[in-house]
Parts: C-alpha cells; sequence; structure tokens
C-alpha cells in the first residue's frame, strides 16, 4: 500500500493543502461552475423528467458504456460508481439514480481529446437501478445497473 | 438402540475399517501440479459431528444443479452409493445412524496426517486454505485466532484468503500477517481495496514453483464482508466482486509466466460459476464459503477456455485435491477428489495433537461445563431452521420475555448427537463471533417484513452476484410462508403470531443477536452465549425440538429438499 500520499494529506490537513494546491495553480475552484448548469434537470424527480430537461428523450442502450459499480453498495452514501465510454465523439457522461428524490446525479462535460472515462461517489436512497447516459456527437445512449442497499447482518 | 441403528459399530471396524481408509485415501498422484486445498474449518480443531443440508435451494438457472442437491438427489448426481462412508459425509441421509457407525469428522490432527501422506506422494504439493479459519470456536475467539494461526502454520499451509478473520478486526489481520505469515504464508486478495484511493491492501495473488512448474495462486477475499458482518471491524477496506481487477491479476500472473492460474475463492459457490462464465484464464476456482461438499467440479466454458469450480465443504471435514497435468505451458489435464477426513481412518498426528493440547489446556475447565443434555439432534445447518436455531430462538423469546425472535442464517456451527451432554465448548461453536450482543427491538410489522425480503433477497436473487451466502434469518414465535421464486418484496406472506395475522402499523417485541451497527455495539447488549448458557442450565435436559419452519411455496420438485 502507498503510504505517501496518506501522510502527505495527513501532514497537510484538508483545508491547508486545497489552498496550497489553488495557490499553486493546480485547483481552479471557479472552473467547475464555468460550465452551464441546469437546474431543471437537476431538480428532477425521476429518470425521464431528468431525460427531458436534458433533451435526451428516449436514449438507445448501448454496451459500448462500461459502469463500473458494486452489485451490493458497501455503504448507501457513497458508493463509488464508474463510467467509461467507448462511443466516438463523447461529450458528456451523467449518472442518474432512478429511486433517488433527484435522479440526476452528477454530469461531466468530456472535452474533445479527453479519455471519456469518469468516477465519482453517490448516495443511493434505497436499492435502485443507476443509469449512465452519454451524450455523442449529439445523440444519447444508456446503460444500467442495479445496486442494492441492504439492511446487512446474516451472512456467512 | 444400537441394534435400531442399522449398521452395528462392529461392522465398521477391523477389516472394513481398513478397506475404507485405502479406499477412500489411496489417491494415485496424476499430472505434475498438485494443490490441496481446505476452506471454512471455522477454528474446529477437534474432531466433530457434522450434519450436511437437508434443504439447499436453488433457484433461477441454479434449480436442479451443484451445489444445490440434497440427499438422494446428491448421491444420484454424483454417482454415490447410499449406506457407504461417502454417503455420509456428503449427505444428511440417515444422519444419527451414520454418524454413529462412521465416526467424528475433521480435527486438525486428523487432518495433518491426511496432508502429510498427500504431500509424501505429491512433490512441491500447495496447501491453500479459502478462509473462515480464525473463527468459529471458543479458543479462536479468545486467543484473537492465534490458536489457528499456530495450527495452520505447523499444517503447513502456503496460501490464505480470508472472510471472518476480518471480524477480528482489520489491525489484527494485518498484524498475524506481517508477522505470523511473513514468509511462511502468502495472504492474497485481489479485491480487497482502500476506500481512498483504491489501493490494495493484500498481493493480488502469488506465483510459486510446484514441481518445477510456475502457477499462480491468485486470492478473492468474500466480497460482501463489510455488508454481512460489521463494517465498523473493517472500515477502511472495500471488498466487493470486481471482474476487472481479477482479469488484470489473472493476466498478470500469465504474463509473468504462470502456466496454470488458480483462483483461491471465498466467493461461495453460485458467485464462482458465474465468475466462471465471465473471467478469462482461470484453471479452477478453488472456493467456499457457502460450505458446499462437492465431490466433482462443474465445469464452466468461457470465452478463454475452461474453468473448473469446486467448494470444499466446511468444518475440516473435507480435504480436495487437485492434480494438473500442465503441459506445453498450459494446462492439458486434470484430476480431482474431496477427501472426507473420518477421524476414524486416520491417525492423530502427534506433533499437532500436542500443539492443539496445549492451546486447548487454559481453557480445559471453562470448555467442559455441562450446560445440559440434548435427547434430540443438534444442528444448525440449512436454508430455514436447524434444531440448534431452534433451541437458541427458544432461548432469547423465553430470557427476553419476547413473543418473536431473530437468530442469523450462520452456516457454521457444529452437531450434536442424541444423548450428549452440551458442553459450554458447544454452545460456543455455534456464537463463537465478536459481535455476540442480543437485542431486543420493537419492530412495526411493516419493518418486520422488510427484514425478511431483505434477507430473503440475499439467498434467494436469482443473479448470484446480488447473493450473500449464508441462510435464511431463523424465526421464532412468528410464522411466515416464504416463496424463494418470487421477486423481491413478494417472497414473504401470511406473517402471523399466535394465529393472528401481522399488522403492518402494530408495534412487536423481537428478540435478536449478532448485529451488524456500531450503535449496537456501543449499546452493548448480553452476550449470547451467556444468556443461552443460564438458559440452558435451567432447562436441563433439551427433548427432541419442533422446528419453526415457513410454509414454503413454489419448491416441489426442487433437488435442494428433501
Amino acid at each position: 500500500m502507498d503510504q505517501t500520499r496518506r501522510n502527505v494529506l495527513r501532514a497537510g490537513g484538508g483545508a491547508s493543502l486545497f489552498a496550497l494546491l489553488a495557490a499553486a495553480g493546480m485547483l481552479q475552484p471557479e472552473a467547475a461552475f464555468a460550465a452551464d448548469w441546469n437546474q431543471k434537470a437537476f431538480a428532477a424527480k425521476n429518470v425521464k423528467d431528468a431525460l427531458d430537461a436534458l433533451g435526451a428523450g428516449n436514449p438507445a442502450n448501448s454496451n459500448d458504456i462500461i459502469m463500473t459499480a458494486p452489485e451490493i453498495a458497501e455503504n448507501g452514501a457513497v458508493v463509488p460508481v464508474a463510467a467509461e465510454s467507448k462511443i466516438p465523439g463523447t461529450e458528456s457522461i451523467a449518472f442518474l439514480i432512478a429511486k433517488n428524490p433527484t435522479a440526476l446525479a452528477a454530469s461531466f462535460d468530456i472535452p474533445a481529446g479527453t479519455e471519456a472515462a469518469v468516477s465519482t461517489r453517490v448516495k443511493l436512497a434505497q436499492t435502485t437501478d443507476v443509469h449512465v447516459l452519454v451524450k455523442a456527437q449529439g445523440k444519447y445512449y444508456m446503460t444500467k445497473k442495479e445496486i442494492k442497499v441492504t439492511i446487512g447482518g446474516c451472512g456467512g | 438402540m444400537a441394534a435400531a441403528c442399522g449398521l452395528p459399530l462392529a461392522q465398521f471396524s477391523g477389516r472394513a475399517q481398513a478397506q475404507n481408509a485405502a479406499r477412500l485415501y489411496d489417491v494415485p498422484r496424476f499430472g505434475n501440479a498438485h494443490f490441496l486445498h481446505f476452506t471454512d474449518c471455522h477454528a474446529q480443531l477437534m474432531p466433530l459431528w457434522f450434519r450436511e443440508p437437508s434443504v439447499n435451494l436453488g433457484v433461477a438457472d441454479m434449480s436442479g444443479r451443484p451445489p444445490h442437491l440434497v440427499g438422494e438427489a446428491f448421491l444420484r448426481h454424483f454417482g454415490i452409493k447410499s449406506g457407504t462412508a461417502e454417503a455420509h459425509a456428503f449427505t444428511c441421509l440417515d444422519f444419527e445412524q451414520a454418524a454413529r457407525t462412521y465416526g467424528k469428522v475433521g480435527g486438525f490432527a486428523h487432518l495433518a496426517t491426511l496432508v502429510k501422506q498427500l504431500k509424501a506422494g505429491r512433490p512441491g504439493a500447495l496447501l491453500l486454505d479459502g478462509g473462515d479459519t480464525w473463527q468459529g470456536s471458543a479458543t479462536a475467539l479468545w486467543t484473537q485466532g492465534q490458536d489457528m494461526v499456530d495450527a495452520c502454520k505447523l499444517l503447513g499451509v502456503d496460501v490464505m484468503t480470508g472472510h471472518w478473520e476480518f471480524t477480528l478486526g482489520a489491525e489484527r489481520v494485518r498484524q498475524v500477517v506481517d508477522n505470523d505469515f511473513k514468509g511462511k504464508i502468502d495472504f492474497v486478495a485481489q479485491n480487497i481495496k482502500t476506500t481512498d484511493f483504491g489501493d490494495p491492501v493484500f498481493p493480488p495473488y502469488v506465483i510459486k514453483s510446484v514441481n518445477g512448474v510456475p502457477v499462480a495462486i491468485v486470492g478473492q477475499a468474500f466480497p460482501y464482508t463489510p455488508i454481512a458482518n460489521p463494517r465498523y471491524m473493517m472500515p477502511d477496506w472495500s471488498f466487493g466482486i470486481q471482474e476487472e481487477t481479477l482479469q488484470q491479476a489473472v493476466d498478470e500472473a500469465r504474463a509473468k509466466g504462470a502456466q496454470a492460474v488458480i483462483l483461491l475463492s471465498h466467493n461461495g459457490m453460485d458467485v464462482d460459476l458465474k465468475l466462471a462464465t465471465r473471467v478469462r484464464g482461470i484453471d479452477a476456482i478453488l472456493g467456499g464459503h457457502t460450505h458446499d461438499g462437492i465431490p466433482a467440479p462443474s465445469i464452466v466454458s468461457n470465452a478463454g477456455g475452461k474453468t473448473l469450480v469446486t467448494n470444499a465443504g466446511s468444518n475440516g471435514k473435507f480435504l480436495g485435491v487437485l492434480d494438473l497435468e500442465v503441459k506445453g505451458g498450459k494446462v492439458a489435464d486434470f484430476r480431482y477428489r474431496l477427501l472426507p477426513v473420518f477421524s476414524n481412518l486416520l491417525a492423530a498426528d502427534a506433533e499437532m495433537e500436542a500443539l492443539i493440547r496445549k492451546v486447548r489446556a487454559p481453557y480445559a475447565a471453562k470448555l467442559g461445563e455441562r450446560l445440559a443434555l440434548t435427547e434430540g439432534l443438534l444442528y444448525r445447518r440449512g436454508n430455514f431452521n436447524g434444531t440448534f436455531d431452534q433451541l437458541i430462538l427458544e432461548g432469547l423469546m423465553a430470557e427476553k420475555d419476547a413473543p418473536i425472535a431473530f437468530s442469523p442464517g450462520f452456516r457454521w456451527g457444529t452437531s450434536l448427537l442424541p444423548g450428549e451432554p452440551i458442553l459450554m465448548e458447544h454452545l460456543m461453536d455455534q456464537t463463537a463471533i465478536t459481535y455476540p450482543y442480543t437485542t431486543v427491538t420493537d419492530m412495526t410489522g411493516e419493518t418486520i417484513k422488510i427484514i425478511l425480503e431483505d434477507v430473503g433477497d440475499n439467498l434467494f436473487n436469482p443473479d448470484p452476484y446480488y447473493q450473500q451466502g449464508g441462510d435464511m434469518v431463523r424465526v421464532g414465535g412468528l410464522r411466515y410462508s416464504c416463496d424463494p421464486n418470487a421477486k423481491m418484496g413478494a417472497r414473504i406472506s401470511e406473517m402471523s403470531l399466535a394465529g393472528k395475522p401481522i399488522e403492518a402499523t402494530k408495534t412487536y417485541k423481537v428478540a435478536g443477536w449478532a448485529p451488524v451497527s456500531e450503535a449496537a455495539k456501543s449499546a452493548g447488549g448480553e452476550p449470547i452465549w451467556d444468556l443461552m448458557a443460564r438458559y440452558l442450565r435451567g432447562r436441563k435436559v433439551v427433548k427432541p425440538l419442533q422446528l419453526e419452519l415457513p410454509r414454503l411455496k413454489g419448491v416441489e420438485g426442487n433437488a435442494g429438499i428433501a
């Protein structure tokens, strides 16, 4: 296990490290907010409304989106999900969570020439389908996986 | 009594005994790379009784195929003659009578003799331990697994992976791996990573030379450890089924020259059977977790070729022997046997016996306390209930004055024959965990239904990747119906208590134990063994118990129910 990063983080402390990196120009906090914020899509209460608000309509299922996520969440509050799009001309990758109070959890813009692979952590209210939506050359594609949030115990 | 048991003891002594020993343990060497495998021994150092299940249902694609076969269906599938030592080892048929005929099974001193015998004829053979080794007995709990760590070093274990080991706490596992095991036993697990950066915690695999053939042993720890067991015991480690990580490990090992790749797995057999269709380049999965003693491997096809999938039972009752013929840089042929360890047919290894005696000595009085006598057969294993769990349910309801009790569907836990005393040691065999707290919870009818559905889905989800292994939570007081083939939310119905339907909004008092939440740890309920010891001392004699079982729907003709 690589202890170096942990030691750096511990020594620096979260906030001061952030400040250091920002000062060094390694972080540009304002950049994250530069893109247009689709208020309507992020407020949508279900997957269909979110897709409508994004203008995605009824996306085609695609095997060229590789989604990596656990079958059963170890902690529903922080579930690691990742997606990679092999569809040429991928412009954005979004995660939608069917049974969350608001479905659209995250949307990543993929600048041209960037590897179309993202990962994040999402909070799941309950066992639910998690969808990955890819926009490529103006068209929308989707894949999904069920992630269980269970009470636990009783195994073994 | 003995006459009613069919085969009298005398018939299995002398010549018959020698013949049985020769038939069972004379395993001719085959090929040039050899692996011995045991798994899920649950810290059982002493010979014991262990009744295999009479209910082990398979749903969807898993119905009617190994491991979901019991009793006669099991014998038919594997071509085992009824009334033989093998039939007794692999099935529950005529358990009590056959147990008296063939004697106890397992015991590390007897296992050690078998390992030595097999190693003598198999140069370079590796001994692989599939995990669930440091938990399941009083002495393992009281020594934090040290008795098993020492026993495994003496047994000559080469490579190990884990599950219940982690319930001793991440630090304890690290301590053993970094000190006791250093330079002796490789602990491998490609699917354990840190929760922060996703760094590997243990080596994903190890490459060893067996008889001059480079082979890789890749580790797969139980993927749902932080869910099935308390998260707070390994808070910084993430597990799971990670096909990509596994594929990378297999490919990397091949690239480094491994001519055979073995996955030492604690997934459970259904998960391994699915995994084998999706990951390429594994020659054999030597599996555990679901405690299925399966005499012949399942052969699974995938894009890279074929993968053997085995499961080697539990409680030190079996030793798997895999011989591979590696030719031209790859596996050309194989032989596999799963040998039952009959304590009467294998002399105790003196060195191991001495070690066991030494580790047990300080606890002799405590282990030997006689709590009660059982007039019926006590066992645990089975999808819905076992008599030992029934006893625990009755103890919980009586001692906690609760009309309903839940007891977890663990698959470990030894058996006792009618007429035997229940010693403290036997009670600990059913309860020795690091989160033994008993609980009393007010639950609404709706919550009870949600819990039963949740556990039912862990057992009967048609996709094995969504299963956690283990059996259904045992339920006392409350009656219900269960349709294993239904979808989650529709499996459980007709819940009632004392003849009255359970109401969704009404509150019921439910006793239980083994809570996984950290809050329950700080609440610190009385350990289950204290409660049960008090209950048993008061009960003195345990008459044969009537199992509380759900009414099952849609399982007619299922080969997983006898």
